[in-house]
């Protein structure tokens, strides 16, 4: 319990400059995680996410914008959003499930029913 | 590539915008709790800065500011004085929240951002859309403002 969704730092060190680490939120409930990242101008179809090895790696590519005229001000990036976690042994890998809206991803990770706290009647 | 007009230091002033930044910055840090949830490094003094684009066509001005998460009830778009601000609240996140929160990276809470349009806008036709987390402004330029091309007859 006292270990959480740890982020992998180790895999993506090499990619670091082709992508953008997206902001992230986690917060932790008896019944599992909930992770949010933040992906701006990515749609469903931009978002991957899989697993491997007990690692866990959400890529966002943007769906390219169609905006006319000449660009005289930016501060916004193009690369694609990509970051990596480990997941904590008492996750149920089967149910993880994610939606994206208005640019936030945000993962639903139960936690195992042998882990998940239980209250025992006594009768 | 376009070439730019020399132009003697005492004429220009290149730290305005930064004044500008500074002047949102401070104000932003009024708007702030003071006692809020742990943040991001640095957050308390430049809060949420939303990256923004500006585009410009003969016909328009088009702003592309990065909010993610928002509810489009939550964004106020404003226009004075060919400043153009956007700002607005979030509070609607479900993780990252209070005790049970174990990382908590976005932000929560208002941000302001305001630029100066390069040119005049009609205000009355100003549009925004808002997808994927990113909000899009089209300002279509006052009449006068527009590039104009003039006939000039060589006798």
């Amino acid at each position: 319990m006292e270990t959480l969704t740890r982020e992998n730092n180790g895999s993506s060190t090499g990619e670091n400059g082709r992508f953008i680490t997206p902001a992230a939120s986690i917060s932790e409930t008896a019944d599992g995680y909930t992770l949010e990242l933040e992906m701006p101008g990515v749609n469903k179809e931009g978002l991957d996410i899989s697993i491997e090895n007990n690692e866990l790696s959400i890529t966002g590519r943007r769906s390219p914008a169609k905006i006319e005229g000449t660009l005289i001000h930016r501060e916004s990036r193009a690369h694609s959003y990509r970051r990596t976690f480990e997941i904590d042994p008492s996750i149920d890998m089967g149910k993880i499930s994610a939606r994206i809206a208005q640019g936030v991803v945000t993962l639903t990770l139960p936690k195992a029913e042998e882990v998940k706290p239980r209250k025992i009647t006594i009768s | 590539m376009s070439l730019i007009r020399y132009q003697s230091p005492e004429m220009t002033w290149p730290a305005f915008d930064r004044w500008v930044n500074l002047r949102d910055e401070l104000n932003n840090l009024f708007d702030l709790p003071m006692m809020g949830t742990p943040a991001r490094q640095g957050q308390l003094f430049s809060g949420w800065t939303p990256a923004l684009d500006l585009y410009q066509t003969a016909d328009n001005i088009v702003a592309v500011v990065e909010v993610p998460g928002m509810r489009k009830e939550d964004i106020n778009v404003s226009l004075h004085d060919g400043m153009l601000t956007i700002g607005g609240e979030r509070n609607s996140s479900s993780a990252g929240e209070g005790e049970n929160a174990t990382r908590t990276e976005r932000f929560q809470g208002k941000f302001r951002r305001s630029i100066s349009l390069p040119a005049r806008v009609d205000s009355g036709k100003v549009n925004a859309t808002y997808k994927d987390g990113i909000l899009t402004v089209t300002l279509p330029k006052a009449e006068d403002a527009k590039p104009k091309k003039v006939e000039v007859s060589i006798e």
